[in-house]
C-alpha cells in the first residue's frame, strides 16, 4: 500500500474495530505518590541505599567537597582524560591534577568520546526508591553520548534539592521535550541465565558524588 | 539468521521434542526460578502494586477504546517534533517502509536495539536479502544471531542457552561477523558481557542507521521511551544520524504522566529490578544531540483485528514483561521455540493466534498450550485474564465464527480434528438431556467396565489418550449407591427411604 493509503485503511480498521463502541473506563490513581514517609534526610539516604544496590559507587560530600571529591575519583579510576558538559559548574574541577579536560561541544564525535577515559556531570533528578538519576541535556549535562562512550561516569547529585522519594514525583520534574536519560547504577545485563551482571556497553564504573549539607 | 516461522510444527510436536531435551529444561528451570524469586521481591517492596495494575490496565483500555484519537495526536506530535510517521498495515508494508529508509540514506549496514515488533515482521531477514546487514545489538540477541538461533523468551531471547554454550558460540561464530571473541575466552557472564562489548564498540561507532522498537510512545508530547539495561540501546538511539523505531500501534499511552504507572510496573515485572539500568526518551530530533533523523512506523499488523475481539482484545494491554513466561509451568517444560512465534509462552498464546488467525495448524494449537492453572493472569502487571482469553480462543478453534481477518469480518470453519469432540459433545447433550438414556448408559457402561478399553479408538480417540489414562468408570451409579444406602438406613433408623428425585424427571 501507499504511505497514505495505508494510514487510512489502520485507521478505517481501529474504527471499525471498535464498533461495538466499549465503555470507556475511568483510570483509578489511587496509588501511593511514593512509598513510605521519609525526611529529606532520609530520602537521601535510600538514594544511596539504592544506587549501591545496583553497584553505583557513592560517595558523601559537603558542598565544600565536591571539587576534592571529584578529583580524587578521576585520580582513583586512573584516569587521564576526560570530557565535561559546556555548563558543568567550573569549581568542581578546580582541584583536577594530571587530566586533560577537554569541554563537550555539540560536535564531538562518538570516535573522540572513544578515546575518554571519563566524564563529570551534573543531573537533572534522581529518584530513591528506584536508584535512578535523570539526565536531560541541560548544560550542566550536556549531550547524551558524553555519559556513554566513556567507561567511567562521575554523576553530581545535591540532595535535598534534587532527590525526589519516587518515579511519580520526578515525572512532574521533567520536560518531555528534551532527551532524557533514566540511569540506575552502571550499564548491566541479565541476558546469561537471568542472572544479572554489571558492565555491557554503558560506563562500566557510574561514581555518583551526593552532595548535602547534612554530611 | 533464521528468524522466520513459517512452517513449524504445532505446538504438541514442537514440545514433545523440547520436553526430551534435558539440557533445554535445566536451562529453563535455573533461569524461570531464578527470576521468580526476585519478582516476587521486588514486587513486594511496593504496598500499592495492585493499585498500580489497576491504573495500567485501565490507562491501555482506555487508550484502546480511542486508540484512532490517540495515534493522531501522537502523529501531529512526533511531526511537529521534528519526526516523520509512517503506517503500515502489515508486515509485508512496514518491512518495504524501513527498507526504503534504509536505502535511502545509502547505508548497507544498520544497528538494532532488541525490538520485538521487527521479530515479528521478520524484518532482519527481509533486509538481508534486500542486501543489508541488520545487527543485532543486545547480547542475548546477539548470542541469537551468531547461533544462527530464533529467540525463545520475549526478555531474554537467549534463555534456553547456558553459559558455556554462550561462549562455544562466540567462539565460534564472532569471527565470521566481525572482531573475534577474545582468546582463552571463559564461561562467566562478566567475561561473556566483556566480549559483546568488544566484538560491538566498532559497529556502534561506524553505524549511520539505527533501528528500534519502541516500549511506550505518549500522544499527547510524541516522546518515545525504550527500556533496556545493557545500553546497547542508547548507543543506537543516539549514535546513528538515522533513527528508524518501528512500533506496534498498541504501545501508544495518552500522558507523559502514564509512565509513572508502567515505569513502577515494567522492570519490576520482567528483570525484577527497581528499575532497569537505562531507559531512553526522545521527542522527535534534538539539535547537536542523537540523529539528525527521525522516522516512527507504526504497525498495524493484526493488532486492529485483535481489537475487533471484544473478549480478546484485552491482550493488546501487554507490556512485554515475560512476567507470565517465568511463572508459566508450561513454559518452563517446553520452551520458547515451540510457542513458534516472536512471542512465546502464555500470551503468546493468545497474541498470536489472535495476530496471525488460526488457520495454520500451530496458531490454532497455541490455545492450548496452557494448563489455565492461572499463575499468568497473577503476575501480569496489566491484569491480562490470559486464562479467560485462552478459553475464548480455543472455542474459537473448535467451533468457528465470526472473526476480523485482515480488516474484514469473515466467518471461519471449525478446526480441523474437532469435529470427533463436536460429535461426542452432541451425543452427550442428547443423553444428558433424557433421563431415561442417562439411566441406561450409566446402566450399561457399569456393567460392561471390564471390557473398557485403555486407549481409545480413532485417531481423535488416541490423541486424547495418548497422554492420559481414560477414567475408569464405577462399579455402579452414585445412584445406585445411594438407593442402596437409603435402603440399609431405613431397616437400620426405621425411617422412611428418600428417593432420589428421579421420578421429578430431567432438572
Amino acid at each position: 500500500m501507499t504511505g497514505s493509503s495505508s494510514r487510512t485503511e489502520v485507521l478505517r480498521r481501529i474504527r471499525a474495530a471498535l464498533g461495538d463502541r466499549p465503555e470507556d473506563v475511568p483510570v483509578p490513581r489511587d496509588y501511593l505518590q511514593e512509598h513510605g514517609d521519609r525526611t529529606p534526610q532520609e530520602t537521601a539516604d535510600l538514594l544511596a541505599e539504592h544506587l549501591a544496590d545496583y553497584r553505583a559507587h557513592v560517595h558523601r560530600a559537603a558542598p565544600a567537597d565536591i571539587a576534592g571529591t571529584v578529583a580524587r575519583l578521576l585520580a582513583d579510576h586512573g584516569s587521564r582524560t576526560a570530557v565535561v558538559p559546556p555548563g558543568l559548574p567550573q569549581e568542581w574541577l578546580s582541584q583536577v591534577a594530571g587530566v586533560e579536560v577537554t569541554t563537550a561541544g555539540a560536535d564531538i564525535t562518538a570516535r573522540e568520546l572513544d578515546a575518554i577515559d571519563s566524564v563529570v556531570t551534573g543531573c537533572a533528578v534522581a529518584i530513591a526508591e528506584t536508584g535512578t538519576i535523570v539526565l536531560d541535556g541541560s548544560p550542566d549535562q550536556g549531550v547524551r553520548r558524553i555519559t556513554l562512550v566513556p567507561d567511567h561516569h562521575v554523576c553530581v547529585v545535591r540532595a535535598p534539592e534534587q532527590v525526589v522519594a519516587a518515579v511519580p514525583q520526578a515525572l512532574p520534574r521533567l520536560d518531555p521535550a528534551r532527551p532524557l536519560t533514566w540511569i540506575s547504577g552502571p550499564s548491566a545485563t541479565s541476558d546469561i541465565e537471568l542472572d544479572r551482571v554489571e558492565g555491557v556497553h554503558g560506563p562500566r564504573t557510574l561514581d555518583v558524588v551526593l552532595v548535602s549539607a547534612a554530611v | 539468521m533464521s528468524g522466520t516461522y513459517l512452517g513449524l510444527p504445532a505446538f504438541p510436536e514442537a514440545a514433545r521434542t523440547s520436553t526430551k531435551d534435558a539440557q533445554l529444561r535445566a536451562n529453563l528451570t535455573h533461569a524461570t526460578h531464578t527470576i521468580r524469586a526476585k519478582r516476587a521481591g521486588a514486587v513486594g517492596e511496593l504496598a500499592d502494586w495492585q493499585g498500580l495494575r489497576a491504573a495500567g490496565a485501565a490507562i491501555k483500555d482506555h487508550t484502546l477504546r480511542h486508540l484512532d484519537t490517540y495515534l493522531e495526536q501522537l502523529e501531529a506530535a512526533v511531526t511537529a517534533a521534528g519526526g516523520t510517521v509512517h503506517w503500515a498495515v502489515d508486515a509485508a508494508d512496514a518491512n518495504r517502509i524501513v527498507t526504503e529508509l534504509v536505502r535511502a540514506t545509502g547505508e548497507t549496514e544498520v544497528v538494532k536495539v532488541k525490538s520485538m515488533a521487527t521479530q515479528e515482521i521478520g524484518l532482519n531477514d527481509h533486509l538481508r536479502v534486500e542486501g543489508i546487514s541488520a545487527y543485532e545489538t543486545d547480547l542475548a540477541e546477539l548470542i541469537v544471531q551468531l547461533g544462527d538461533d530464533r529467540p525463545s523468551h520475549i526478555l531474554v531471547p537467549a534463555i534456553h542457552k547456558n553459559r558455556s554454550q554462550i561462549r562455544d558460540i562466540f567462539r565460534t561464530a564472532m569471527g565470521e561477523w566481525g572482531r573475534p571473541a577474545p582468546d582463552g575466552l571463559s564461561d562467566t557472564p562478566a567475561d561473556l558481557a566483556e566480549a559483546a562489548r568488544l566484538h560491538l564498540r566498532e559497529k556502534f561507532l561506524r553505524a549511520k542507521v539505527g533501528i528500534s522498537g519502541a516500549n511506550f510512545m505518549v500522544a499527547e508530547t510524541g516522546t518515545m521511551v525504550v527500556v533496556e539495561s545493557e545500553g546497547n540501546g542508547r548507543m543506537c538511539l543516539t549514535l546513528p544520524e538515522t533513527l528508524i523505531s518501528v512500533v506496534g500501534i498498541e504501545k501508544v499511552v495518552p500522558t507523559f504522566r502514564d509512565l509513572e504507572v508502567f515505569l513502577q510496573t515494567l522492570p519490576r515485572s520482567s528483570t525484577a529490578e527497581r528499575m532497569n539500568p537505562y531507559t531512553s526518551m526522545w521527542t522527535g530530533t534534538t539539535d547537536g544531540d542523537g540523529p539528525r533523523t527521525f522516522h516512527l512506523v507504526l504497525l498495524d499488523n493484526g493488532r486492529t483485528d485483535t481489537l475487533a475481539d471484544t473478549e480478546g482484545r484485552p491482550a493488546l494491554r501487554c507490556i512485554r514483561c515475560s512476567a507470565c513466561l517465568n511463572v508459566c509451568p508450561v513454559y518452563e517444560r517446553a520452551g520458547g521455540h515451540a510457542y513458534g512465534s516472536a512471542y512465546p509462552g502464555p500470551i503468546g498464546a493468545i497474541l498470536t493466534p489472535q495476530l496471525r488467525g488460526t488457520a495454520d495448524a500451530l496458531d490454532a494449537s497455541l490455545p492450548y498450550a496452557s494448563s489455565l492453572c492461572g499463575a499468568c493472569y497473577d503476575v501480569c502487571p496489566v491484569a491480562i485474564d490470559i486464562p479467560s482469553i485462552l478459553v475464548h480462543l480455543r472455542e474459537r478453534v473448535a467451533q468457528g465464527g465470526e472473526v476480523v481477518t485482515a480488516g474484514r469480518r469473515t466467518t471461519i470453519k471449525p478446526a480441523k480434528g474437532h469435529a470427533a469432540e463436536r460429535a461426542a459433545m452432541r451425543a452427550a447433550l442428547v443423553t444428558l438431556d433424557h433421563p431415561v438414556a442417562w439411566r441406561a448408559t450409566q446402566y450399561l457402561a457399569a456393567r460392561t467396565r471390564r471390557l473398557h478399553p485403555r486407549r481409545l479408538p480413532t485417531p481423535a480417540g488416541r490423541a486424547w489418550t495418548d497422554r492420559r489414562d481414560l477414567p475408569q468408570v464405577p462399579a455402579g451409579s452414585f445412584r445406585d449407591w445411594w438407593r442402596e444406602h437409603e435402603k440399609e438406613r431405613a431397616g437400620r433408623t426405621g425411617a422412611p427411604a428418600r428417593d432420589t428425585g428421579e421420578k421429578g424427571g430431567a432438572q
